[in-house]
């Protein structure tokens, strides 16, 4: 078996010391820094990123809110003006008609007298025309 | 055998010590340069998001990240380099060596022996540091009885000393006994010829894919057990 002939030990010792130092040395000093320092990059990029997120995220509930709270306060406005207007629009009403009642009882009660004054004429109209007839005969 | 031959592409001998420039040598400095190619290459454009090789670079590196994490904590941050580097030379050593022709660094016990030595030395020395005297408690438990430590305390040495050895040898005897299946396996197609090599092509195909599935869970073994060592050497709880 070639692998246990002891003169071929030295050679294949020395150069593995050799090349394994050469090799530690490289990864050491190029290899790994290059490695972690990607790797590193990106930890930071990816955080930053979220952070910038959660950010944005918060950003927008607290828009959404805005504007729900402004929504809530133009309904709320509208409302009030609707019930507003529309107590205002009952008064009218009930204005406008107690005006035409009024307006309404005073002619009826004109017609009444004007009626009563009418009858009285005709009676009296009549009086005196029966008078005259009972006078000529 | 021939694929685990040693040949000395360049002899070299300095002060007595054989250095030769091997095929194995070769192998290693080519698997160290496509690491730090792909890892370089991959992330040249350090883009937000990435694209496929930069999400293999990028997957490899929470790979290891996290398995240090879970099994040793924020203390272990400061191995990452290691862990990383053990993982990924055994990743792609197992790797190269899956293409034909080619050399596998880690089919040979004196290299996979002397990584596991680096990690059990260190993890070793960063128990002692860390702990001092203390660390010796390692090999005694809390808890158990004063009468079986005579037992306990040699069972524990002796697993903690044969750690090195285990390490190596899984991924020593994984890597050889797969190219070798493949050789055998090779052997018999060419030996049964047109009529009856079909059958063992089919199985080099299924095998092909598991020595691969292999070559991977061995890397990953290989660094979850460094991570464990290391938590043990950390930590000091049993």
């Amino acid at each position: 078996m070639p692998q246990l002939n002891i003169a071929d030990f030295p050679p294949q010792l020395v150069w593995l010391a050799i090349s394994f130092v050469i090799l530690y040395i490289m990864m050491a000093k190029v290899a790994v820094p290059r490695i972690s320092e990607v790797l590193e990059s990106r930890q930071d990029r990816i955080a930053r990123d979220l952070d910038e997120a959660k950010r944005l995220s918060e950003e927008s509930d607290k828009a959404k809110a805005e504007y729900e709270a402004a929504l809530e306060e133009a309904r709320s406005k509208a409302h009030g003006m609707v019930t507003e207007l529309k107590s205002e629009l009952a008064k009218e009403q009930a204005a406008s008609q107690a005006d035409l009642e009024a307006k309404l009882a005073e002619k009826a009660k004109a017609a009444e007298a004007s009626i009563a004054s009418a009858k009285e004429a005709a009676l009296a109209n009549v009086r005196s025309i029966a008078g005259d007839a009972a006078k000529q005969q | 055998m021939g694929q685990f031959q040693i040949k000395r592409l360049v002899e070299m001998n300095i002060g007595g010590v054989d250095v030769s420039f091997t095929n194995s040598s070769l192998f290693m400095l080519i698997v160290i340069a496509a690491i730090t190619l792909f890892l370089t290459f991959s992330m040249r454009g350090r883009a937000m998001v990435p694209g496929r090789m930069q999400s293999i670079a990028e997957l490899s590196y929470e790979f290891i990240a996290n398995m240090l994490k879970e099994n040793v904590g924020s203390e272990g941050r400061k191995f990452f380099p290691f862990i990383f580097s053990v993982f990924m030379f055994v990743l792609f050593a197992n790797l190269i060596g899956m293409i034909p022709y080619s050399f596998t660094v880690t089919s040979h016990i004196v290299v996979t022996f002397a990584l596991a030595l680096t990690v059990f030395i260190l993890v070793t020395i960063v128990g002692i540091l860390r702990h001092g005297v203390k660390f010796l408690t390692l090999f005694a438990p809390s808890g158990v009885p004063v009468f079986l430590m005579p037992i306990l305390v040699p069972i524990e040495v002796i697993s903690y000393f044969v750690r090195p050895i285990s390490l190596s040898v899984r991924l020593f005897a994984n890597m050889l006994a797969g190219h070798a299946l493949l050789k055998v396996f090779g052997a018999f197609v060419v030996g049964l010829g047109w009529l009856g090599g079909w059958l063992p092509l089919t199985f080099i195909v299924g095998l092909t894919g598991l020595e691969f599935l292999v070559a991977f869970l061995q890397a990953y073994v290989f660094a979850i057990l460094s991570c464990l060592y290391l938590n043990d050497a950390i930590h000091l709880h049993h």
